[in-house]
């Protein structure tokens, strides 16, 4: 009732004046901040992000040129397997090559192994799509309802696991290296987990729930192009295996361009190679199994260290020094005008 | 009796006096006023819809453009079977199965779907958003509140907002728009002498107040008459208690007059001050309280009602003597004609005065009846209002006929005071580059005078007349008019020097002209004989009067005045036109100019009801033009380029990307950042500038009255400034693609060797998109108030957070506890790309070089404007 009561007065004291309200919104007088253009202030910035831009872009240029990278193609030098692989009825022979290779200067730091495609269209959108997410959670979901066709099922009706056209045509060339010191020839010791996303291997990928491994894909089959099961991918690491697989997981990460790199293996740094790869000759030990002459495409093995902006590429150097340059410069066309206009006002006010 | 005009109800009439009516209906249906007025008011749209609706067609065109071609060089890049099939990427059995073309239909159609997005679809949401909210500021403006009549300015229709920025033609009523519409009975003359201010004693009504007020003095009787007939020619009521929503005439009595023309209060006030006063009628008897307190009564038998085109009306009154009189009264034209030819002269001089110094002056005649000449009227009259066909032409005929032979009286002059600030507002609407016309009733005199009050007429300026006087009445006025037009011509556009560096609207011409027309005159120009001539003549009517500074039409019917503004409004180049008025025979003009204005004046709302702002005063266009007006062209033109720009380098890169997924139509954006870019990430910074921004300030802006030449011509949406904004776009888009795709060269971007895939590609590309195009909004703004600091900071906030939402969460069909789900949803595409994205150091000095480039061009821009500007104001200063 007291709350009626104060609301009473208050509506009838109410006059309809149609006056609108002196507030700042309403009459579009809201405190603002209008940007003003200072000769100080252009002239400064336009300095400062020239001084920025090359500095920034010196580092890029300089670190970028620290990296040592060894890139191989070996698409042309294992000739007789690829054209063993262009005839798909050889799939179950093996073919394996050597590519030797010398390293005139010690690579040092953490070397990575990469393969490399050309001419994979990876983001192709029929490829894109075909694979089921759910599926790699662990989740038993019906693959029917997924992109994944036509590597859904069998015609006997086995789901495929993984299905889709992404993990049928993962790479499976297996690369291994040798370091040949005088007579002697020594694998280089390469680690193959690690390598993928954190988020990928322990939240993304999944193998589903079982007692063991095996059982868990129980009732699903391989891809048609693989040449064993998911759960047999890794059959030394229980933790590298099924889909957790950091090969697998890494190939499910679709590039954004139809030549691209991944990365395979990381040199563990033991050893003779605790400080990286020493000079020397080096050998290539590649299973090859992944046929690239029938889409026109190429294979590389790429052997590369880092830096802290990532692997060599020479671009983002170069293109922050042309800004800052270009920064830099228009900051001096700048105050050339500022000075002519100066000196046409001391004329004038003469 | 017959039933005729005046006794027609018309919606929302009271009934009084009596209980009940026995009525007919005669208009139903389509034939009522409001189906006729609903039909006749066509929808106004502005020219920035127009422009909008051009630049549709040409993003239309893009669309369609960069579909084809991706169609096209799918088939030609499939044509290779390696392409086409390779034996990773099988295709799908149905996708085997369908026909070529139909694929190739479908085909096209998914990359409609791909880039469909350049066709800025939520801008129709926002340019309406924006238009319904802004209008609220003109009503809100305290500035435009009128405390006389309580009432600020009323918007009617928020589609014309930006409209009032582009206004080149103005049309203004005079009665009531630029003049105040209060009369004010000031002086009269009976048979030649004039009559001034007096002060009525018990029979002082021709009593003279001092030296100066002496101006001779008529005879008794004559004075008397002249005053009778102002009481008794009139069609004025008598409004007893409260006050009505209408004219009020007299407050302080228990009564007010009210009328549908304030001259006719005006003139029964003027003769109450002289001791005659009007009573009010009773049972058709008119009483007056004369001079001597003594009650007359008068039987009305005819009131020969007022019409624009006899501009006069008469009552035919019997006394109690059963004397017959006829008084008339009305423009010295119409009535100078129907008088005994000698009583002119004196009055004419007096009447002319008046009109010089800009009053209103009417005529009074009398003329006594016989019976049998009454009888025969009143038999002529009646007839003719029961008259099933051609009823309007055979009253006319009637009343031509009796309205003749009369005896001149008098005249009377009634003053209309000019409106504040009128005369300064029409200056600062000339220096605004509007040409100012005024379509006005009146006669010429009167209007002319006010014109020169109002400065719409300078000293300097040279008038050309096209009126009835100066054609003349006879036969050959249509080659005297020819004449004219010929002279007038070849003064304002041979002679002329062409215009030097075809500046337009420069009125630094050596001389002004100004233009004076008149009713019959331009009846004559527009529907002269009916050969070939008459639409040359229209034409050369045309040129000159669109090279003219000021224009006065005077004598205009309400149907003429609408005829002038269509007739601005069709010329080349279509000016857009603005019509202000107050009364209900501006609405004509009103609703067919680009931008009608109502006075919220004393006839009544039917102006303001009808048009699409109200404001209370004259002087309030000032401010609805120049800051209002101008101000929401800015807004929405800048909008309207925003969006085309924005959805431009939206879409780019993903059409670029199609080259190097082998035109699959993959998407380069995420579908959640496909639909929530126009929706969330870039739509209320846009808003709120286009509601806020001031980029000059509203006081400069009306202030200073030039600044409105600036936009003039819908200057920010030509073609120029739009290829700017499209090359700025395609710019944006190529950069943020290309930067992207040299960055991934090498996609290893950590300093674990770890590699980015293509979501992460079009995330990073989206993230310069997304600061970018805010990024740009905020250098354009020049007023940054606390809202646009939240929308422009809290809309790249938003991003942020929501990326990392989004790719934070497993999105799981269980998640969401919902059976309809979009397809999209079920993927875990996103997932930690966002996150994962940032801690690479090279895509943040990716994204920040990539933003800076964009941005260069702009910025650079701004400062070279800075420079010139700056040059500018110092050459100014120092000259």
């Amino acid at each position: 009732i007291e709350n009626k009561m104060s609301f009473l007065p208050q509506k009838e004291g109410k006059h309809p004046s149609r006056c609108p309200d002196n507030s700042a919104f309403k009459q579009q007088k809201l405190p603002a901040w209008k940007p003003q253009l200072t000769t100080a202030t252009v002239l400064s910035t336009f300095f400062l992000t020239g001084a920025f831009c090359l500095s920034v872009g010196i580092c890029l240029i300089l670190s970028a040129n620290s990296v040592r990278e060894v890139q191989i193609d070996y698409s042309d030098r294992c000739s007789d397997c690829s054209k063993l692989r262009e005839n798909s009825s050889n799939w179950n022979r093996e073919c394996h090559c050597s590519v030797n290779f010398t390293l005139k200067e010690d690579i040092l730091g953490d070397v990575f192994m990469y393969y490399g495609l050309e001419n994979f269209y990876q983001n192709h959108r029929r490829y894109v799509i075909s694979r089921s997410d759910a599926q790699l959670l662990g989740q038993n979901v019906n693959i029917e309802k997924s992109y994944c066709t036509p590597f859904t099922m069998y015609r006997n009706g086995t789901p495929m696991a993984p299905c889709g056209a992404i993990a049928n045509s993962m790479f499976n060339d297996t690369i291994d290296l040798f370091y040949n010191l005088k007579s002697s020839v020594i694998q280089v010791p390469l680690l193959k987990t690690g390598n993928s996303w954190w988020t990928d291997k322990n939240v993304k990928f999944r193998n589903p729930k079982a007692y063991n491994l095996s059982s868990a894909f129980a009732g699903t089959a391989r891809p048609p192009y693989w040449w064993k099961p998911v759960y047999l991918l890794d059959e030394e690491d229980e933790r590298n295996n099924g889909y957790l697989n950091d090969d697998f997981i890494i190939w499910m990460r679709v590039s954004a361009f139809a030549t691209f790199r991944n990365l395979y293996r990381r040199v563990h740094r033991i050893r003779q190679f605790a400080d990286g790869l020493p000079a020397g000759n080096y050998t290539f030990h590649i299973s090859y199994n992944f046929p690239v002459t029938k889409f026109k495409g190429r294979k590389h093995v790429i052997l590369s260290t880092v830096v802290w902006s990532g692997g060599s590429n020479p671009f983002l150097g170069i293109a922050y020094v042309v800004s800052g340059a270009a920064a830099t410069l228009t900051g001096f066309v700048i105050t050339a005008i500022h000075l002519k206009l100066r000196k046409k006002k001391t004329y004038f006010q003469k | 009796r017959s039933l005729g005009p005046e006794n027609l109800l018309l919606k929302g009439a009271t009934l009084k006096n009596t209980k009940k009516i026995y009525g007919v209906a005669v208009y139903t249906g389509m034939e009522t006023k409001m189906a006729l007025n609903y039909q006749g008011k066509s929808q106004k749209r502005s020219a920035v819809e127009k422009s909008i609706n051009a630049f549709l067609i040409v993003y239309l065109c893009i669309l369609l453009s960069k579909a084809t071609v991706c169609t096209t060089l799918k088939y030609v890049w499939q044509s290779n079977p390696f392409n086409d099939e390779p034996w990773y990427n099988e295709k799908t059995k149905k996708e085997r199965e369908t026909f070529k073309v139909l694929r190739m239909f479908t085909d096209f159609l998914s990359f409609m779907v791909l880039f469909n997005f350049i066709i800025p679809v939520s801008m129709y949401v926002t340019v309406e958003m924006q238009k319904f909210l802004g209008s609220f500021f003109i009503s809100w403006d305290k500035e435009m509140y009128d405390e006389e009549i309580k009432e600020g300015a009323l918007v009617n229709t928020s589609d014309l907002n930006e409209e009032l920025g582009q206004v080149e033609y103005v049309f203004t009523d005079k009665t009531g728009t630029l003049t105040e519409n209060s009369m004010e009975f000031i002086e009269c003359c009976i048979d030649g002498h004039k009559y001034k201010d007096c002060i009525s004693e018990v029979d002082g009504f021709s009593q003279t107040d001092g030296p100066l007020k002496y101006y001779g003095k008529a005879e008794k009787s004559r004075e008397e008459l002249f005053l009778r007939a102002l009481c008794l020619c009139h069609t004025v009521q008598i409004k007893e208690g409260d006050q009505v929503d209408g004219l009020i005439g007299h407050t302080e009595r228990k009564y007010t007059y009210i009328s549908s023309s304030p001259d006719e209060i005006a003139l029964v006030k003027g003769a109450e001050k002289y001791g005659f006063t009007f009573l009010g009628l009773e049972n058709d008897f008119m009483k007056i309280q004369n001079q001597k307190n003594e009650t007359e009564m008068y039987q009305l038998l005819h009131v020969l009602n007022f019409d624009p085109v006899r501009r006069r009306m008469s009552v035919i009154v019997r006394t109690t003597m059963g004397k017959l009189l006829l008084f008339c009264k009305g423009a010295d034209s119409s009535i100078f004609p129907r008088v005994q030819q000698e009583e002119i002269q004196q009055t004419k001089i007096h009447v002319d005065r008046n009109a010089m110094d800009g009053y209103r002056t009417l005529c009074v005649a009398f003329k006594e009846l016989t019976q049998k000449e009454y009888d025969k009227i009143d038999r002529q009259l009646n007839e003719a209002k029961m008259a099933l066909q051609d009823r309007e032409e055979k009253m006319a005929k009637v009343f031509e006929d009796t309205e003749a032979d009369m005896h001149l009286i008098g005249a009377t002059a009634v003053e209309d005071r000019l409106q504040e600030q009128s005369a300064e507002t029409i200056e600062a609407l000339h220096a605004a580059g509007m040409k100012v016309w005024v379509l006005t009733g009146d006669k010429m005199e009167t209007a002319k005078s006010t014109c020169y009050a109002c400065r719409l007429f300078q000293t300097s300026t040279e008038l050309l007349e096209l009126t009835a006087k100066v054609v003349g009445e006879s036969e050959r006025k249509e080659d005297r008019l020819h004449e004219l037009l010929m002279e007038y011509h070849k003064k304002l556009i041979q002679d002329v020097p062409k215009n030097r560096g075809g500046l337009k609207r420069s009125w630094t011409l050596s001389q002004e002209y100004g233009l004076i027309i008149d009713g019959a005159t331009l009846s004559l120009i527009l529907n002269s004989s009916q050969d070939s001539s008459s639409s040359n003549y229209k034409n050369i009517f045309l040129q000159i009067c669109l090279k003219c500074t000021a224009v006065l039409c005077c004598r205009m019917a309400p149907l003429q005045k609408a005829q002038i503004v269509r007739m601005v409004k069709n010329t080349k180049g279509s000016p857009i036109t603005l019509s202000i008025g107050d009364g209900a025979n501006d609405v004509s003009m009103i609703l067919e100019a680009h931008v009608g204005i109502g006075i919220k004046g004393k006839e009544g709302r039917q102006a303001s009801r009808n048009s699409d702002y109200a404001v209370p005063k004259f002087k309030h266009l000032r401010k609805l033009l120049l800051a209002h007006g101008h101000l929401y062209y800015v807004r929405i033109a800048h909008l309207v380029q925003y969006f085309f720009y924005k959805n431009l380098c939206f879409i780019l890169p993903q059409f670029l990307y199609q080259f190097f997924c082998g035109f699959s139509q993959q998407p380069l954006y995420d579908a959640a950042y496909l639909t929530m870019y126009n929706i969330c990430f870039t739509s209320l910074p846009i808003l709120a500038y286009s509601l806020l921004e001031q980029h000059i300030s509203i006081d400069t802006l009306t202030s200073d009255p030039q600044l409105y030449m600036k936009v003039s011509d819908n200057a920010m949406l030509q073609w120029r400034p739009f290829l700017y904004w499209t090359f700025l776009g395609a710019f944006e888009g190529l950069v943020f693609f290309f930067g992207v795709y040299f960055l991934f060269q090498n996609s290893s971007l950590e300093d674990n060797g770890k590699v980015f895939g293509n979501w992460t590609f079009g995330t990073i590309v989206f993230t310069v998109l997304v600061f970018t195009v805010t990024l740009k909004l905020a250098l354009d703004t020049r007023f940054w108030t606390w809202m646009n600091h939240f929308v422009i900071w809290g809309s790249l906030a938003f991003y942020v957070f929501f990326s990392f939402f989004w790719g934070g969460v497993i999105w799981q069909v269980s998640f969401l506890f919902s059976v309809v789900l979009l397809p999209f949803l079920k993927q875990q595409r996103m997932y930690f790309v966002f996150a994962h994205m940032l801690t690479s150091v090279s895509t943040w000095l990716a994204i920040i070089l990539l933003i800076f480039i964009s941005l260069f061009p702009e910025i650079l821009l701004i400062v070279l404007k800075n420079i010139k500007e700056k040059n500018h104001q110092v050459r100014n200063k120092m000259v």
